[in-house]
């Protein structure tokens, strides 16, 4: 079984905030992080690696300091770690991004599944992983919360639906976007640690993975930012004064009509 | 203080902290309450590689020393004592194979130990036989291929979880100290049972049971070194297990200090946090300088060890009778801290106080401790 | 990629203030860009001097000829026979974007055995109907759904595609936009015309859920987004309104799937609904552990009202996921909404920013919830909110 697991590097969301000074974005102490989401696809594919044997490949699209989060995925157990990163990637949507990762896997050869967590914490669009799939050309299935066997070629899964979940019978090859449900992710072991500090992350070119100038980053992308605004605050806000008991009272005499 | 560790020391302290962090801290007032053994938490240490820490590389383990155990047991004990002397006992428990054990004993036991597939205690401790060690009335009788073990062990820790246990046992009891032999014993041994789980005051997620040995059978290769060795290796095993327990002392008080700083700086007495006044920041300071003293010698005494010195008794004793008195002097001063809220089982340091005693009690009290100390220095003036 | 004109630049550091992502720094008095640069181009208008343009090498799809493309489409999504209440709320939205540019506003049916359906659409505000009835779209597959909907776009052009973003419309619609090379905004809260040109302005917050960006899709067609359920609001059902059904036969290859529904398992629903709820309670990280939250609870049980909460608090286990406020969890729009020890990020103000009144209590009273809050009470809520519960009780009791 060889299992590509895609993971991106994000932002710490809960610590970046807007500065209400300056109104922009408070930088200084947010840490890069893997996204949540995709740990849990990680853990997914060291398990079917251990169950069923095989290679775990991690794969990122990102900057060259995106290679630390791969080094953590081999901590927790992915067999290498693989960097697709160029300057040509810079301002790449949903699109651009799951046809550069497309690209990607197809470059790292033939492959049984690949695993995605259903969305990035950055974004949150969920897209790439059927964007992904659909470049593959291979069927997929997201938010799957449980696999319940793999038998050959042949894959069992629940698959979370807003009212419950489905039970989905697909081939492999083929794409899954996992939940947080699926698994309890593991904490690095100390034979991981020490292999990911040596380990060596390939790193590929826009160029090495044969992708068309015209289809990556902000030129293969279909959707463009025009413009980037702080919410309006509401207009008819009242702060109260006062001891807390005093502020208190005042409340309550504006909430009358809900008590 | 920077204490210039390792990159793979830093690695152990921080696979151990986050063990500690996701799984230790949000469970321990549970496993307090329930009594509860770790099973669970022990697996995950086993899984992160943190039971290798001590097993020589060529059975699947990091090959490390002294100061790497008691750098990981610090990180668990500040989660958890309960938890982490689980995890101290296991290594207690396979010591003596370590260091007194045949090839095939260590490529038997050592590679499950690494991997956590095995677990191990270390049975000394009889109802007669506590700090005066010469009283062990557990004999083991050698009938052609098989050796016979009568006798019962008390308050071994670990008792009834672990599978494999180092057991010292009197082959020739006319020859006094002289005449004891250690053994290993395996679950589902015949003969072999355990007794009532004790109902503890402290350290209540760790297991204290009683191992019986009613005409306990067991294969003649299951002795451990010579005949006659056993208390040689009781005392080795001892030597290097000490400053671990010493390091329970180091995480539980440091764990007592964030507490009580935390709360200090938060609660509001007089219109001002209680860290402003000088009474309390003085309390605090000497919780603070006791613990770093503590840490500073644990590290020393751990590397002095660790370069395999002729005399080791006197640094182990020494880092143990300071580091836990300390933990017991600490953890009570942080109940102190918080005062009321402090004696209630809502915050963390009521757990923490009642974990620190038996610090001072097991692997020798701190009296016996003293008692070597003093005997190290009679020598060495002699 | 970010060109900077080392001429003109005069090393002033406002671009280096305003980009999100820690791209630029300044150099010997000269702005420099780093590799995180992603090209939003929120630099390029805070430049004064005009030394900052992105130039883009050649632009994706620019041969489609947009005007052949007309109308815009909701996906009615449709499962066990019941057309989803998004799809009406996004008809809503979609008939004033169609009025706008003077076209249709089209509904997609698929199912099997839904054309009953069809007439209440029309009655949500639809002029047409694009139905796909066939026994192999009784259930939701990825790929058949897709296939089809793939084949209903390139077949009818429209415009404009909107998707509800649910566990179906999350999946389905990123495979369209994939295979069709368009372009796909996620998880819109605002939708608008540009009535010269019919680029569709879709609003989602961005960048970690700090800031609002608004996206277009220049090149390509048709323009598509998804739009999270109760944000936008549905037309009144107006069952005088008239409106036509076109068949649409998808190939047999479109029908043709990989994939097989073995089993649809109902969960049990959360008692609570907070999407229901006329009064939420809500809690986040200064409520520091669930006893803070046993606080709100008491709250809540004296007003009758249910407990929310923002992410932070869900992520530290105080409350479970269904009572989750905000980008990644629901979206809610209470007659009073009070947030206790939120601190305002936008990933959680977007889901309850439609509130009708909304209380904050918070120590800081710098913390951006108070922007939204039509009442704020700044100071510790340990203290506010069991006096806030007795003067309520103490109200009622007279």
């Amino acid at each position: 079984m060889k299992i590509v697991v895609c993971i991106k590097q994000v932002p710490d969301a809960k610590d970046v905030r807007l500065d209400p000074e300056t109104n922009t974005l408070a930088r200084e102490g947010v840490e890069s992080i893997m996204n949540p989401f995709d740990r849990h696809a990680l853990e997914e594919a060291v398990r079917i690696k251990e169950e069923h044997g095989g290679e775990v490949v991690a794969l990122s699209m990102g900057p060259p300091q995106a290679e630390t989060v791969l080094r953590e995925a081999i901590s927790c157990g992915a067999d290498r770690g693989v960097l697709v990163s160029d300057r040509g990637f810079a301002g790449a949507d949903t699109w651009a991004t799951s046809y550069t990762l497309g690209n990607a896997v197809q470059t790292l050869g033939e492959f049984d599944m690949v695993l995605c967590g259903k969305q990035a914490i950055d974004g949150d669009t969920a897209q790439v992983g059927p964007g992904l799939a659909t470049q593959l050309r291979v069927p997929f299935v997201t938010c799957v919360q449980k696999i319940r066997t793999i038998e050959g070629k042949s894959l069992d899964l629940e698959r979370m639906m807003d009212d419950g979940y489905d039970v989905v019978r697909l081939p492999i090859p083929c794409l899954l976007t996992v939940v947080k449900d699926i698994n309890e992710p593991r904490t690095p072991s100390l034979k991981g640690k020490m292999k990911a500090k040596k380990a060596e992350i390939t790193v590929l070119s826009a160029a090495d993975i044969g992708a068309k100038p015209d289809c990556i980053g902000l030129a293969g992308s279909p959707t463009r930012v025009v413009n980037v605004f702080s919410p309006p605050p509401r207009g008819d806000r009242t702060v109260f004064t006062g001891s807390a008991e005093e502020q208190v009272d005042q409340l309550v005499e504006q909430l009358g009509k809900y008590i | 203080m920077d204490y210039l560790l390792t990159e793979e020391q830093q690695m152990i302290k921080e696979t151990a902290r986050e063990i500690t962090e996701k799984k230790v801290i949000p469970m321990r007032a549970e496993l307090d309450e329930r009594n509860a053994f770790p099973t669970e938490i022990l697996q995950d240490m086993a899984k992160a590689d943190l039971f290798g820490i001590f097993v020589p590389e060529e059975y699947g383990g990091f090959g490390g020393g002294c100061l790497d155990i008691v750098l990981a047991l610090e990180e668990m004990a500040r989660g958890c004592v309960g938890v982490a002397t689980s995890y101290a006992a296991n290594a207690l428990g396979i010591f003596p194979v370590l260091i007194s054990g045949s090839k095939e004993q260590k490529e038997k036991y050592l590679p499950d130990i690494a991997q956590g597939k095995r677990w191990a205690a270390f049975g000394l401790t009889e109802s007669n036989a506590g700090s005066d060690a010469s009283g062990i009335q557990t004999t083991a009788v050698l009938d052609g291929d098989e050796w016979v073990l009568n006798g019962t062990k008390q308050w071994i820790t670990n008792g009834g979880e672990a599978q494999v246990y180092t057991i010292i046992a009197m082959t020739d009891p006319s020859k006094g100290p002289r005449g004891a032999t250690m053994f290993v014993v395996e679950d589902g041994d015949p003969g072999f049972s355990y007794g009532k789980k004790e109902d503890k005051m402290g350290i209540r997620a760790s297991a204290t049971r009683e191992l019986i040995m009613q005409d306990c059978r067991i294969p003649k290769d299951r002795m451990i070194g010579r005949r006659g060795t056993g208390f040689i290796t009781v005392m080795k095993t001892l030597d290097i297990s000490r400053p671990g327990i010493a390091s329970l002392g180091l995480g539980l008080g440091q764990a007592a200090l964030d507490e009580a700083v935390t709360y200090a700086k938060q609660r509001v007495q007089f219109g001002k946090p209680i860290i402003a006044f000088q009474a309390m920041q003085h309390m605090l300071a000497d919780m603070a300088i006791q613990v770093e003293a503590a840490r500073a010698l644990i590290y020393a005494a751990a590397k002095h060890i660790d370069n395999n010195p002729k005399n080791m008794s006197k640094a182990s004793s020494m880092c143990k009778v300071f580091a836990t008195d300390m933990a017991m002097k600490v953890t009570t001063d942080a109940v102190q801290v918080l005062g009321g809220y402090g004696y209630m089982k809502e915050y963390p340091v009521e757990k923490m106080m009642r974990d620190a005693k038996i610090l001072q009690i097991y692997e020798g009290t701190n009296q016996i401790q003293r008692n070597v100390i003093g005997q190290e220095l009679n020598k060495e003036y002699s | 990629m970010l060109i900077i004109d080392k001429e003109k630049c005069i090393g002033c550091g406002v671009c280096e203030a305003n980009c999100a992502f820690g791209a630029i720094s300044m150099e010997d008095g000269c702005a420099v860009v780093g590799d995180s640069c992603t090209l939003c181009g929120s630099c390029v208008d805070t430049c004064d001097v005009e030394a900052l343009k992105i130039e883009i090498a050649a632009d994706a799809g620019s041969t489609c000829n947009l005007n052949e493309w007309s109308g815009v489409w909701v996906f009615a999504e449709c499962r066990d026979g019941e057309v989803s209440p998004v799809s009406y709320e996004l008809l809503g939205a979609g008939r004033n974007l169609a009025d706008q540019r003077k076209v249709s506003l089209g509904a997609v049916l698929l199912g099997s055995n839904v054309r009953d359906k069809a007439t209440e659409l029309i009655a949500g505000g639809a002029d047409l109907v694009y139905l796909a009835d066939h026994e192999e779209l009784l259930q939701y597959r990825e790929d058949v759904y897709g296939s089809v909907l793939c084949e209903m776009i390139s077949t009818h052009k429209p415009e404009v595609v909107l998707a509800g973003a649910t566990a179906i419309g999350r999946s389905m619609v990123p495979r369209v936009a994939t295979e069709l090379r368009t372009g796909l905004t996620a998880d819109c809260t605002q939708l608008s015309m540009r009535e010269e040109d019919g680029a569709l302005l879709q609003t989602r917050p961005a960048f970690g859920g700090n800031i609002m960006a608004t996206i277009e899709c220049p090149h390509t067609r048709p323009q598509m987004a998804t739009v999270r359920p109760k944000v936008m609001l549905p037309l009144v059902s107006d069952t005088q309104r008239s409106g036509d059904i076109i068949e649409f036969n998808p190939t047999a290859q479109a029908l043709t799937s990989n994939v097989a529904i073995l089993e649809s398992v109902k969960a049990e629903q959360e008692k609570v609904n907070i999407q229901e709820e006329d009064i939420l309670i809500a809690g986040g990280r200064g409520l520091d552990g669930e006893k803070g939250f046993s606080l709100i609870k008491e709250l809540a049980d004296e007003l009758g009202a249910a407990v929310a909460a923002s992410r932070a608090a869900v992520d530290s286990g105080w409350v479970s996921y269904p009572h989750q406020v905000g980008q990644t969890g629901k979206t809610v729009s209470p007659k009073l909404y009070i947030a206790c020890g939120i601190s305002g990020a936008i990933q959680h103000t977007v889901g309850m920013q439609s509130a009708e009144t909304i209380v904050a209590i918070n120590r800081d009273e710098n913390a951006t919830i108070f922007n939204y809050a039509t009442y704020g009470l700044v100071g510790d809520l340990f203290e506010i909110v069991p006096l806030l519960k007795n003067k309520i009780k103490n109200v009622r009791g007279q």
